[in-house]
C-alpha cells in the first residue's frame, strides 16, 4: 500500500487554508467531472482522487489524523488494527451502500485502512452514485468477429447477473456504441431502468480488408494471365467468385465488384462494394530457354 | 409506470429534491421539453438522464443555467468529433495495414 499525499493531489500545500481547499478541489472538480469527461477513464481516475482528497483535507479531524499519521506511514499497522474494530461495529449502518455498484473503488486502500468505511456517509459523492429515481446506466464492451458481423447476429449477454437477448444489426462498425434502453440498473420509488451502452470491438478475423462498407482484397495474377487474359477463382466474403481476367491487365489495377462487400448498417439487403487489387507476379528462376525466348520478346518491342 | 413514458414534473421534483422552478427554468431556456398531458405537466423519460446531470452540474459544479448550456452544446460537439475520430481511426487502420 502506498502513501497518499492528499496536499500535492489538490496542488496546495500543507498551510492550505480551509478555503484554499475549497478552491482548489472546486477548481479540479470543474476539470474532472465525469459529467464533462464522458468515457474518460483518466478523468474519472483523477476525480475518484480529488475527491478522496478533499473528504481528507476538508473535514479538520480527517485532517489532523492524516498530517499525524500520514507522516510516518510506518504505523499504519496499528490505525488499521484500530480500524478493524471500528469496521466491524459499523458493518450494520454500510450494508445498503455497499450494494451500490463500484462503491468500493470509490476509495483507495489508504484511505480505507486510515479512516475506514466511517467516512462514507459523510461524503459529498454519495448522491452521485446513489440511485435516486432513474436506475444506473450501465456501460458494456463486446468483442466480435468481423465474419460475425457479416450478419444479424442474436447474442445472449449476461449483464450484472441478468440475461439479455440481444440482435446486433450486420455491418457494425468497430467501435460504435449501441443503447439498450431500459437494460441498466433498476429504477427506485417508480422511476424508470437505466439503460445498456455496449460498445463494439471489431476484431478483423479474414484476409478482407474493411473500409467502411467496402471491402478489399490483393490478389495476385501471374505474368501470363495478366499479358493474355483468362479466368481466376477470387474469394468474396460470401464465397469464391469467377472472374474474367482482361488482356493487358496493368499491374495495379483495381476491380470493382458491386454489392459484393460488407452489409451497410441497419439497411437490409444493401451492401457496400468488393474491390480487388491485382499484383502482378513476374516469374522468378528462369530457365535458358525462357531466357531466350524473353530476349526474343524483347527485340520485338 | 414501467411502460409509461411520461414522468410528472411534480415526481421528478420529489425524487430529485429540486424546486419546479428549476425545471421551468430549464425549459426556458430550451435544455429540457416539457409536455402538458391532462393538465399535468410530465417530462419523457428519455430525458432523465440529461436532467439527473443538469441537477449534478448545478449543485456539485455550481454552474448556472446558461453554462449548462453552452457545456451541453459543447458536449454534443465532443460527442460528434469522438465519433467523427474512432470513424477515421478504423479508415486509419486499412491503410497501416497495407
Amino acid at each position: 500500500m502506498n502513501f497518499i499525499d492528499y496536499y500535492k493531489i489538490l496542488g496546495i500545500d500543507k498551510n492550505a487554508s480551509e478555503s484554499d481547499i475549497k478552491k482548489a478541489y472546486r477548481k479540479l472538480a470543474r476539470k474532472y467531472h465525469p459529467d464533462l469527461n464522458p468515457n474518460d477513464k483518466e478523468a474519472e481516475k483523477n476525480f475518484k482522487n480529488i475527491n478522496e482528497a478533499n473528504e481528507v483535507l476538508s473535514h479538520p479531524e480527517n485532517r489532523k489524523k492524516y498530517d499525524k499519521h500520514g507522516k510516518d506511514w510506518q504505523h499504519a499497522d496499528d490505525i488499521e488494527r484500530a480500524q478493524k474494530q471500528q469496521n466491524s461495529r459499523q458493518q450494520q449502518g454500510y450494508q445498503s451502500y455497499s450494494s451500490q455498484q463500484n462503491s468500493n473503488e470509490d476509495y483507495s486502500d489508504f484511505f480505507e485502512s486510515m479512516f475506514g468505511g466511517s467516512q462514507r456517509a459523510s461524503g459529498s459523492r454519495q448522491g452521485r452514485n446513489q440511485v435516486q429515481f432513474k436506475g444506473q446506466d450501465f456501460n458494456a464492451e463486446l468483442q466480435l468477429n468481423l465474419t460475425d458481423v457479416y450478419t444479424k447476429e442474436s447474442q445472449i449477454l449476461t449483464v450484472n447477473g441478468k440475461k439479455i437477448r440481444l440482435t446486433i444489426p450486420a455491418g457494425i462498425e468497430n467501435e460504435q456504441v449501441i443503447k439498450i434502453p431500459g437494460k441498466g440498473g433498476l429504477g427506485v420509488n417508480g422511476g424508470p431502468n437505466g439503460d445498456l451502452y455496449i460498445t463494439f470491438n471489431i476484431v478483423n478475423n479474414t484476409k478482407f480488408k474493411r473500409y467502411g462498407n467496402n471491402l478489399h482484397l490483393d490478389v495476385d495474377l501471374d505474368l501470363y494471365t495478366s499479358l493474355l487474359g483468362g479466368e481466376i477463382m477470387v474469394d468474396t466474403f460470401s464465397g469464391k467468385v469467377k472472374l474474367k481476367v482482361a488482356p493487358e491487365t496493368q499491374n495495379e489495377t483495381k476491380v470493382k465488384l458491386k454489392g459484393k462487400g460488407f452489409p451497410i448498417y441497419k439497411k437490409d439487403g444493401q451492401f457496400g462494394d468488393f474491390i480487388i487489387t491485382y499484383h502482378i507476379n513476374t516469374p522468378k528462376n528462369l530457365t535458358d530457354k525462357e531466357k531466350e525466348l524473353f530476349s526474343e520478346l524483347k527485340k520485338l518491342r | 409506470m414501467a411502460d409509461n413514458h411520461y414522468i410528472l414534473v411534480k415526481t421528478i421534483c420529489i425524487q430529485y429534491n429540486i424546486e419546479p422552478v428549476f425545471i421551468e427554468e430549464l425549459q426556458g431556456i430550451g435544455l429540457v421539453d416539457i409536455i402538458t398531458i391532462e393538465n399535468n405537466k410530465c417530462l419523457h423519460k428519455d430525458t432523465l438522464t440529461d436532467l439527473e446531470k443538469m441537477i449534478r452540474m448545478h449543485n456539485e459544479l455550481h454552474v448556472n443555467l446558461e453554462g449548462i448550456d453552452v457545456v451541453f452544446n459543447l458536449l454534443k460537439r465532443v460527442d460528434y468529433l469522438q465519433n467523427q475520430l474512432s470513424q477515421t481511426k478504423n479508415k486509419l487502420q486499412f491503410y497501416e495495414n497495407q
